[in-house]
């Protein structure tokens, strides 16, 4: 069969006409019904499931699928179900951002859980600003972010050191040895802890980086001996976290002069370092394996019944947790016709749940959230205990280090 | 003065690691030729054995060295015998094909028992420390240089005092003539490359207690044993530990001096360099070409 002109404009005037009554999105401006249709809301999970950080973000997908799983058993959200799509971003920034793109734009996701590193945050931001999408971020991280594209529900560095430092200072002395992998969440860290000891009059003996994935600590265990610090302040991440942990305790060092104080170490560095090497030193985060409420009784047994009873729940699998429900709630509160990712931002300004940790809210001004700091120390055990909990949640404020800024409903402001 | 000989000793343990990472690698790059890039593959079958063993059969680390030796070279034995040798271990190919191997044996272990970091148990006996000229040193890290020592020892004298040894050395001289002596060599060389591979295995048992557990552990580890081995001259035991040791007192040093960051950048520029000047690496084994 040959084309003329005639027949081929024929066949597109009546697709264009097709077009225009068969797909209505195309035209008419409230295309976002396809956000929930047939009665399924598609959110993307996007956390590594191979690569290096597959370690911890296999643990942040399973506790997702695990809120997920739980809402829909329950009924969904309004009738309609959760429908996860689960991409692998194999621990690579720019596998991220084509992930996070196949999900927005392919998919139509009207919001994507994922990441835990910071690279690989920024490296999908660009996606979710330019589609005008959402991002639910569950990672403590260094703050220093505002962007009204993504919720953030792990602390900031005021959340995890307001209370921390200065209780390390009282409890053991004001030199501090801050050691951390080389990348941008411990110097942040460690910019903010330099501005606390400075209010405290404390010394910073050595400030010292190691390259990701570094495993041969026996030279910084031999300046830690020789400078003779009060407290080794640790913002070392991943496997790294393991090997110090070992050889600090093969060489001898002793926890109750010389403490480990980490923002990094959870339960799963601990299980992978084992009880003997954790115990004794110390960690500040807004929830703890052991932490006794209802919520976290309920979410730690859900967690090993699904995933297995060996499995440990742990400070941002909690968020990844109790994120997805503010998820929910926040499209309850949306008709369906409204459902849209900017909707549903405006929405979740302001909601507040009991999550395992105790009541957490999103702080509508910079969409970072309300958290509960902890203090506790890791017992042989392989759990913590905790040692001082706040009695007041904590505003998140994520340009603590940097006074002449900060982030509101309007963007980032800065005060001249 | 003391920080000089803790510095000394440090550096002493941290080349001890280097050599038993490396040796497997020196004997199967230095006698087949084959650039072996499941050499880290290899290192982290050993760690995730001996987890294996610990957790589910009650074995110790020290207990289970043997059996964790035996396994590994057996894997090793079965990738040459069925993948290499079909290749007729021919450098490029092999690269390639070891190079898979790598990346199925991580994904297969992945797959098998989860991407989460594993858990060692440190020997009890040897998790004090002890005094080394007056400096507290880990006795586990003054076991790990023993055994480093110990393994160089019985590889040498495989390589120099036995009959599969030289008929190994023969091949590397000579494979038709050696063939033509009634030397089966894809035999030898099916044994060498499972003895290597064992070794490795051995190395990622016994680092596993100090350091982490995880399906790609092996990568880091592939890299500073290249480095090794390409530094101490290919073909050369002696070399090898002979660069072993200098490249732990120098990562050492620079680190304590500057930090680990600027050591391993600067480590790998004097190696660099060094090829640059003299690409046959720091000593070389006369053989007739």
């Amino acid at each position: 069969m040959s084309i003329s002109r005639r027949t081929l404009l024929r066949n597109t005037a009546a697709l264009g006409a097709f077009a225009g009554a068969g797909l209505p999105h195309i035209w008419i401006k409230n295309a976002d019904l396809a956000y929930a249709a047939g009665g399924e809301i598609k959110v993307g999970v996007l956390f590594s499931l191979t690569g290096t950080t597959a370690i911890i973000e296999e643990s942040l997908n399973k506790a997702t699928l695990l809120a997920i799983e739980e809402i829909n058993a329950a009924g969904g959200i309004k009738g309609s179900k959760i429908v996860p799509i689960v991409e692998d971003p194999a621990s690579d920034p720019a596998t991220f951002s084509e992930k996070a793109r196949k999900l927005v734009v392919g998919d139509k996701c009207v919001s994507v859980f994922g990441s835990y590193t910071s690279a690989s945050r920024k490296a999908v931001l660009p996606v979710f600003e330019r589609q005008n999408n959402l991002y639910w971020y569950p990672t403590l991280y260094e703050g220093r972010e505002c962007s009204k594209n993504v919720i953030y529900t792990g602390a900031v560095p005021n959340q995890q050191q307001d209370e921390f430092v200065p209780w390390l200072v009282k409890k053991f002395g004001k030199k501090f040895y801050l050691i951390g992998s080389n990348y941008i969440y411990p110097k942040e860290e460690n910019n903010y802890c330099k501005k606390l000891l400075e209010k405290l009059g404390g010394e910073v003996v050595a400030e010292e980086y190691v390259p990701l994935g570094h495993s041969e600590f026996s030279s910084v265990i031999n300046k830690i001996r020789s400078t003779q610090p009060n407290v080794i302040f640790s913002t070392v991440v991943g496997d790294s976290v393991v090997a110090l942990h070992r050889q600090y305790k093969a060489a001898g060092l002793d926890p109750e002069k010389m403490p480990m104080a980490s923002l990094t170490t959870s339960e799963n560095e601990v299980a992978a370092m084992g009880g003997e090497a954790a115990a004794g030193h110390f960690t500040s985060a807004p929830y703890f394996m052991v932490h006794k409420s209802p919520e976290n009784e309920k979410f730690v047994e859900a967690y090993k019944k699904r995933w297995g009873a060996d499995k440990v729940t742990h400070f941002v699998s909690e968020a990844c947790y109790f994120q997805t429900y503010l998820f929910k709630q926040a499209v309850e509160k949306l008709a369906t016709s409204d459902l849209t990712p900017p909707n549903i931002r405006d929405a979740v300004k302001g909601e507040a749940m009991i999550a395992p940790q105790g009541k957490v809210q999103i702080e509508p001004e910079n969409l970072h959230t309300w958290l509960w700091p902890k203090i506790a120390q890791a017992k042989s055990n392989g759990q913590f205990e905790i040692l001082v909990e706040a009695k007041e949640w904590l505003k998140p404020v994520p340009y603590a280090a940097y006074p002449g800024q900060s982030c509101t409903e309007k963007g980032l402001v800065e005060k001249s | 003065m003391d920080q000089f000989i803790e510095q000394i000793v440090t550096g002493l343990s941290i080349g001890s690691i280097l050599l038993l990472v490396a040796l497997g690698l020196s004997i199967i790059y230095g006698s087949m030729g084959i650039i072996n890039l499941a050499h880290g593959e290899f290192v982290m079958l050993g760690a995730y054995a001996a987890w294996v063993f610990h957790t589910y059969l009650g074995l110790g680390l020290l207990a289970s060295l043997v059996p964790i030796f035996l396994v590994v070279a057996a894997f090793g034995w079965v990738i040459e015998r069925y993948v290499l040798s079909l290749l007729n271990n021919r450098p490029l190919d092999t690269i390639l094909a070891t190079w898979g191997v790598g990346i199925m044996l991580q994904q297969a272990v992945r797959l098998m028992v989860g991407s989460e970091l594993r858990y060692v148990q440190l020997p009890p006996a040897l998790s004090n420390s002890m005094d080394v000229f007056g400096i507290p040193v880990s006795s586990y890290r003054v076991f790990l240089f023993v055994v480093s020592i110990a393994l160089f020892g019985a590889t040498w004298l495989l390589m120099n005092r036995t009959t599969v040894g030289m008929k190994l050395r023969a091949i590397i001289q000579d494979r038709s003539v050696a063939a033509s002596f009634g030397i089966n060599a894809k035999r030898v060389y099916a044994l060498t490359f499972a003895y290597g591979a064992g070794l490795a295995g051995l190395a990622g048992a016994l680092v596993s207690p100090l350091k982490s557990v995880s399906p790609d552990m092996g990568t880091g580890y592939v890299v500073d044993a290249f480095m090794v081995v390409v530094l101490g001259g290919v073909q050369s035991l002696a070399g090898t530990v002979a660069s072993a040791f200098i490249l732990g007192e120098l990562s050492g040093g620079i680190a304590f001096l500057q930090n680990d960051t600027v050591a391993k950048a600067i480590v790998l520029l004097a190696i660099v360099v060094l090829i640059r000047f003299r690409p046959e690496g720091l000593f070389t084994a006369r053989v007739r070409a």
